[in-house]
């Protein structure tokens, strides 16, 4: 989706502010929420693709506006209904259905533990041959799907060298709509910087993108 | 308490629900029924004015009826953000960034497989599952950047820092790296290369910086404690101990 989350080459955002000795959570609700995703997450009803696209759909004007928090609250309860874990009418209410037997949370302590030390790899073993080799040069697909998308406009259409290899992942272009992980190789490949940004960019730079099998084709 | 609640949760989902769907006319409208393919064509909602004690409250609302409804476990919701707050975060790749320093052998362990390299260290897991550590040299300067969203690799720096997620930083480092160095205070000169790299996958990185002149002496525990976050995104400089902190040309 050419969405406003696609940032990369905007010019008019102004100054990077860093705030110094930021806290990690600068309000206790901040870091509630954090974890909450993670422990709604845990009943296993959507995968990270899922929840990067909700963000993704907060409308643009909201998006610029809301905090970072602010906007994954935003895009967290439309995924809780869509899930059936949470039905409108209890939102609406903010209590439980009645006559609902309590459910046993999926997530222990013992489990976030676990979760934080594993983690959730999206990398799989599937023997799927790579289409591109290391030091090849490759054409970013002009592709501009409705959905959900990791390839960024400031790359389509651009020419760039495979420079890694990262083996095979899950495309989040058909997992984040439920369709399949379509597992497929993963590149890291390199453009020039004036390749990108024509020749006001330094011929020195480069910027590295993560790019699957299906976004490229042979330049 | 109930309808306290049910104010502030009715209140997000009014929003939630024109986000997922775009549906200015119907702000109560179920989100759940808005099926995956309409969200295409959004209208926006302009009249919502959002202030933080109204997410506080929100959220919180949230909460009690998430534990109400047995969905989650108010324990581990501690341990989620007793974890994030006070025992992961880049003091964890400062050490990693100190061994590399300190021995030649694991620095190149790194640099082929970080996953395992980090794991000696005994870090890992959550939005670390795949590194790749990226080296600073003499000739190239290397930052990282997710233009797209907010990926970053928690296990050896924590949460990243609201200026991460922004849309100045997201938007600029790719198009203006140097301009951003310099607003950070990194003069990175002409002939140096700056790589940057957008974290479009699930892939996180993480930068290694050289070593400054004038830390021969210093131990790896010395050494862990010079090291910067910003440095390990690639927007800091390191400076030795005692140095005064001169032009931050890298």
């Amino acid at each position: 989706m050419n969405g406003i989350h696609d940032m990369g080459g905007m010019q008019d955002m102004g100054p990077v502010v860093a705030e110094k000795n930021e806290p990690v959570f600068h309000e206790p609700w901040e870091g509630r929420l954090f974890a909450l995703r993670r422990a709604m997450a845990a009943w296993g009803k959507w995968n990270i693709d899922v929840t990067r696209h909700a963000v993704e759909l907060v409308p643009p004007e909201e998006y610029l506006r809301l905090s970072y928090y602010a906007r994954q609250f935003v895009a967290f309860l439309p995924m809780l209904v869509r899930s059936g874990l949470v039905s409108q009418a209890e939102i609406d209410n903010g209590t439980p259905a009645a006559g609902q037997a309590k459910v046993t949370p999926a997530l222990t302590p013992e489990k976030a533990l676990a979760l934080i030390a594993k983690g959730v790899p999206a990398s799989r073993d599937a023997r799927i041959g790579p289409r591109f080799q290391v030091g090849q040069r490759v054409r970013a697909r002009n592709l501009n799907p409705v959905g959900h998308t990791r390839l960024p406009r400031y790359a389509r259409g651009k020419t760039g060298t495979i420079q890694m290899d990262h083996g095979v992942f899950v495309l989040p272009d058909t997992n984040a709509h439920f369709k399949g992980e379509n597992p497929q190789h993963l590149y890291s490949v390199r453009f020039d910087a004036r390749e990108l940004w024509g020749k006001q960019a330094s011929e020195k730079d480069s910027v590295n993108l993560d790019m699957w099998d299906d976004y490229l084709e042979p330049a | 308490m109930t309808k306290t609640r049910r104010n502030f949760l009715t209140a997000a989902v009014t929003a939630a629900g024109a986000a997922a769907a775009g549906n200015l006319g119907h702000a109560e409208a179920s989100a759940a029924s808005q099926g995956e393919d309409e969200k295409a064509g959004h209208t926006h909602i302009h009249d919502h004015q959002v202030v933080p004690s109204d997410f506080a409250l929100r959220v919180k609302s949230l909460e009690s009826l998430l534990v109400e409804k047995g969905l989650v476990d108010r324990t581990a919701l501690d341990t989620l953000v007793d974890t994030y707050e006070h025992k992961i975060g880049p003091r964890n790749g400062a050490r990693v960034v100190a061994r590399a320093w300190t021995d030649p052998a694991y620095k190149q362990r790194l640099l082929t497989d970080a996953d395992a390299a980090i794991a000696e260290l005994g870090y890992g897991g959550m939005q670390g599952e795949h590194m790749v550590v990226v080296e600073n040299t003499p000739t190239a300067h290397n930052m990282v950047v997710c233009t797209l969203c907010s990926c970053y690799p928690w296990p050896v720096l924590g949460l990243p820092p609201v200026w991460y997620k922004s849309a100045p930083y997201r938007s600029r480092s790719v198009i203006d790296p140097r301009g951003v160095l310099r607003e950070f205070g990194v003069a990175v000169s002409e002939n140096i290369e700056v790589r940057v790299w957008d974290s479009t996958a699930e892939v996180r990185y993480l930068v290694l910086p050289e070593r400054p002149a004038g830390t021969e002496n210093l131990n790896e525990d010395a050494l862990a404690a010079l090291v910067t976050r910003d440095s390990m995104i690639g927007v800091g400089k390191i400076t030795a101990p005692g140095k005064p902190a001169r032009s931050g040309r890298v």
